[in-house]
């Protein structure tokens, strides 16, 4: 593109410098471009909200609905298991923030290291969820043509129903907990969903952060996308309590 | 007084400058890996037009169907089949990204006084899945089509039918993402780029009106996107969120589809209304009656536009308040779309009007948009809308709205700033005579579609009582002058590409700041990036331009 | 809002980032622990006001939204009443079928 310093510089700022090269011929200011990719990641982040949004509108009147059958399907729900996961993701969180913060005090290897962590950290919350699914899967209580209600109509039968003390259900309420695993797949599904997109992120940010590429005062990608993965966080925050957690003394 | 306000520049030595946004660069590949906006708005100009024909066509074929009261051009399923992507196409195709991702994309940089869109690599990717969306459209046609109705009511789209929903779904849910990127890359674009001196308040009112409308793309249409993929994981693996044999509900899935298409109505036609803010202002040569209260009424628009979306449910069974809070709430949506068309009549009062063709297409639009407007209180009230919903009037009332309204600003616009896009102008005469043949087709086309509707024909059935012929009769005539009035433009549009007057910077003595510079613009589109130091829509800054310039130039 | 305004980018120092990783942890035990008593109706209440608490921490800091401009702020404020607005009257819908005639 063939913009001369003279038009860029035209009314913004009179400081006469050189851009640095990441600088987009669009902007007039390095700061214009950060605040502005900055702003559209937020702007990204709000469409994320209503995303899930839809999907929270749906697990509050469905709890409302079938009370009871929510609660035995949380009972199906292992809180060691989600714990650890929860663990896994405020800690990668953390070290993402971390991330952020050598990238703007130029630590490379500090960089490298922490963008590693957060990859593994994200590995690691995935594995302990396909455990978690395959045990699902192996007890038939993914909703769909074999969805099987043993562990609702006859608890004593299930080590999880047995051990939360549950009653057996009525056949009609026991067939509501299929909602309450469409929910469990779904939102979880697209929360992983959005962890995978996450962790490829962060396999090509690792690559390009051993190159020196985000610390050389540039840090806006990384910092971008510690939002998105902060986000990540906050999603699993709200999920953890709402299908693990809140029907547990029952 | 002179009939018409055009200055075109002496047609012997003028000629259209060597450099700019066309010339700079050649070859297809300068134009598929662009991110100049003005380029990208080209690409979508094509694209959208193409679909809106294949719309055309598919609106065609109803009209044709509703000829006489037997099915039987086509059977019923296809006659389902044919309404069905002709909604998907206008809808999602068409209204939703015409007047924004064209004339938006190119003239909000330019109106704010910026070299490009924030994220011009995020602009084409939006035009890209556009095109993704639009080819899995184009797909779902050739491989048989879907017939849920462009709602994709459930149980109905999961359960009962046996068509392309997953292609139709995936292709919405892609298009629905090209929507969300432009409406964020236009926020941060007017948040981040203004020149100097531009404030909120010196904005042209066109840029307001896609401010508003891009709020509602980026908050309502990912409610869409996961309505559609629960539909979609409810056909294939069979989750329970909507079935109401698993004990779902299938009206959820309309409150979260409405929760989105309700303010997608304003995502369509809010833009529409910016258009003609800017067309009102410079054909009466006056600075657009009560410029702040129409820039607020669009932001209260998109606001009020989140709060309305259960009228679309007032028959479905939600619950009697319910019905009373949102029928309310959306009488109250009335007023500021009415502040609109009260301030434009304003503005035309003692202003010096002519009657170029994009002032009338504007004529056509402030009439037909207060009809279709009105009509939607009728609907609104929740008493008239049992009896009128899901008749002919409902469709007639969101083709005023739609296509009275939006398509007739869309032209509008196309017409205004075609001088600006191409460097030449349009043939007037022709023009003038299409914009006419339009307004007449359309109200032969949708007003008898009125009376149908309180008669109580039903709307998407193939066949219906043969006492409603006459008026089905009126309609069909009305669609083919129509048609007419819709190819008319392709054609002189494409000629005058060669053969069209040059336009000069600026033929229309328009204040704003894309016609103060050459025509066709730039890549960069200013020479000098400009300092905004008057209001938008101040007659007398231009005049006072004109005399620096002849005294220096003298 | 004024243009081009050079706002200086504030750098969060790891100090608050590990005290927010603290308190996020103490959280998460605060709501296992509390979700094995029984409340009554309290329980809820409890766990959504702990996970309320934790997000909004990682929106201030994490996420920097505590020293960022007033546009991020009203961004994120935005965002959180659309998402009132669709769960708020859908579930007035829901709760209100019930209520019967009127």
């Amino acid at each position: 593109m063939s913009d001369s310093p003279a038009i860029a510089h035209g009314a913004a700022d009179s400081a006469v410098h050189e851009h640095p090269p990441y600088q987009r011929h669009h902007f007039a200011t390095m700061a214009q471009q950060n605040d502005a990719t900055n702003f559209a990641m937020w702007l990204f982040l709000l469409t994320e909200i209503m995303f899930f949004g839809g999907l929270f509108t749906a697990y509050l009147i469905y709890r409302n609905w079938y009370y009871p059958a929510f609660v035995a399907g949380s009972h199906q729900l292992s809180i060691p298991l989600g714990g650890l996961n929860t663990l896994l993701l405020i800690t990668s969180s953390f070290t993402m923030a971390m991330g952020v913060w050598c990238a703007e005090t130029r630590r490379k290897s500090g960089l490298v290291l922490c963008l590693t962590l957060t990859f593994i950290l994200g590995l690691g919350f995935l594995g302990i969820k396909t455990i978690e699914y395959s045990e699902k899967i192996e007890k038939h209580h993914v909703p769909g043509f074999h969805y099987s209600l043993q562990s609702f109509l006859d608890p004593a039968s299930d080590p999880a129903a047995k051990a939360a003390g549950d009653k057996p259900m009525a056949l009609d309420m026991a067939r509501h907990t299929e909602v309450y695993f469409s929910l469990y797949f779904a939102m979880t599904g697209m929360h992983a969903l959005h962890m995978i997109i996450g962790i490829g992120i962060l396999g090509f940010m690792i690559f390009r952060a051993r190159a020196g590429a985000y610390t050389t005062g540039h840090v806006t990608f990384v910092e971008n996308f510690g939002l998105y993965w902060h986000f990540v966080d906050i999603i699993w925050i709200f999920l953890f309590p709402l299908l693990y957690l809140i029907s547990r003394h029952q | 007084m002179s009939d018409t306000i055009v200055v075109l520049p002496d047609q012997r030595t003028a000629r259209i400058p060597k450099t700019n946004y066309l010339t700079k660069e050649n070859g297809l590949l300068s134009w598929l890996l662009t991110g100049d906006h003005k380029r990208i708005a080209i690409l979508y100009l094509i694209s959208i037009t193409c679909f809106f024909f294949v719309g055309g066509a598919l609106a065609g074929l109803i009209r044709l169907e509703l000829l006489t009261p037997q099915s039987d051009l086509m059977a019923t399923d296809t006659y389902n089949k044919v309404f069905t992507m002709h909604g998907v196409v206008m809808i999602f195709l068409f209204l939703v990204p015409s007047v924004p991702a064209t004339l938006g994309n190119f003239f909000i940089p330019m109106m704010i006084g910026a070299k490009d869109l924030a994220l011009p690599k995020v602009n084409l990717l939006s035009w890209y899945l556009y095109m993704v969306g639009g080819i899995l459209v184009l797909y779902t046609m050739v491989s048989g089509g879907v017939d849920t109705g462009w709602t994709f009511t459930t149980p109905l789209s999961t359960h009962y039918v046996n068509t392309n929903v997953l292609s139709t779904g995936l292709a919405v849910f892609v298009a629905g993402f090209s929507s969300i990127f432009t409406g964020l890359n236009f926020i941060v674009t007017i948040h981040k780029m203004r020149a100097p001196g531009m404030t909120w308040f010196r904005m042209p009112l066109f840029v307001w009106a896609h401010y508003a409308a891009s709020i509602l793309m980026v908050l309502g249409t990912p409610v869409l996107a996961i309505a559609i993929v629960l539909v979609a994981l409810e056909r294939t693996i069979g989750i329970g969120v909507f079935d109401p044999t698993k004990g779902g509900d299938p009206l959820l899935f309309q409150h979260l589809f409405w929760f989105y298409s309700h303010p997608a109505v304003y995502i369509m036609i809010l833009p529409g209304m910016g258009v003609i803010s800017e067309t009102i202002s410079t054909f009466s040569r006056k600075r657009v009656f009560g410029y702040t209260a129409v820039a607020f009424s669009s932001v209260a628009i998109a606001v009020f536009g989140f709060f309305v979306w259960a009228h679309h449910m007032f028959i479905m069974g939600i619950s009697n308040y319910s019905v009373l809070i949102f029928s309310l709430l959306t009488m109250l949506v009335a007023v500021p779309s009415a502040i609109k068309i009260f301030n434009w009549t304003f503005t035309l009062y003692k202003g010096s009007i002519t009657f170029e063709t994009p002032m009338l297409y504007t004529f056509g639009f402030m009439g037909l948009f207060t009809i279709g407007g009105l009509t939607g209180v009728f609907l609104g009230t929740s008493g008239t809308d049992i009896h009128l919903t899901e008749t002919y009037f409902i469709v007639a009332h969101f083709h005023f709205v739609m296509v009275g309204g939006m398509l007739m600003a869309f032209l509008a616009g196309i017409h205004f700033w075609w001088p600006k896009m191409t460097g030449r102008m349009y043939p007037e005469k022709i023009s003038q005579l299409a914009a006419v043949v339009t307004f007449i087709g359309f109200n032969l086309t949708f007003f008898p579609q009125f009376i149908l509707g309180t008669l109580g024909m039903p709307r998407r059935y193939a066949s219906y009582p043969p006492e409603f012929q006459i008026l089905n009769v009126f309609s069909t005539a009305g669609a083919t002058i129509l048609g007419v009035g819709y190819l008319l433009p392709v054609l002189y549009l494409t000629w005058s590409l060669k053969y069209g007057a040059i336009a000069g910077n600026n033929p229309w003595q328009a204040t704003g700041l894309e016609w103060q510079t050459q025509s066709p613009p730039l890549t960069e589109n200013f020479v000098e990036l400009p300092i905004m130091d008057h209001e938008a829509y101040d007659y007398d800054w231009l005049e006072r331009q004109k005399e620096k310039e002849v005294a220096s130039v003298g | 809002m004024s243009e081009h305004q050079e706002h200086e980018h504030h750098i969060v120092s790891p100090k608050v980032y590990a005290t927010i990783l603290l308190a996020l942890l103490v959280g998460t035990a605060l709501t296992v622990w509390a979700s094995y008593i029984d409340l009554g109706i309290l329980n809820p209440i409890i766990a959504l006001g702990i996970a309320c608490t934790k997000a909004t921490l990682v929106v201030l800091f994490f996420m920097h939204v505590k020293y960022s401009s007033k546009l991020t702020k009203l961004t994120v404020g935005a965002g959180v009443f659309t998402f009132m607005i669709l769960v708020g009257m859908t579930l007035a819908d829901y709760f209100t079928r019930a209520w019967g005639r009127w």
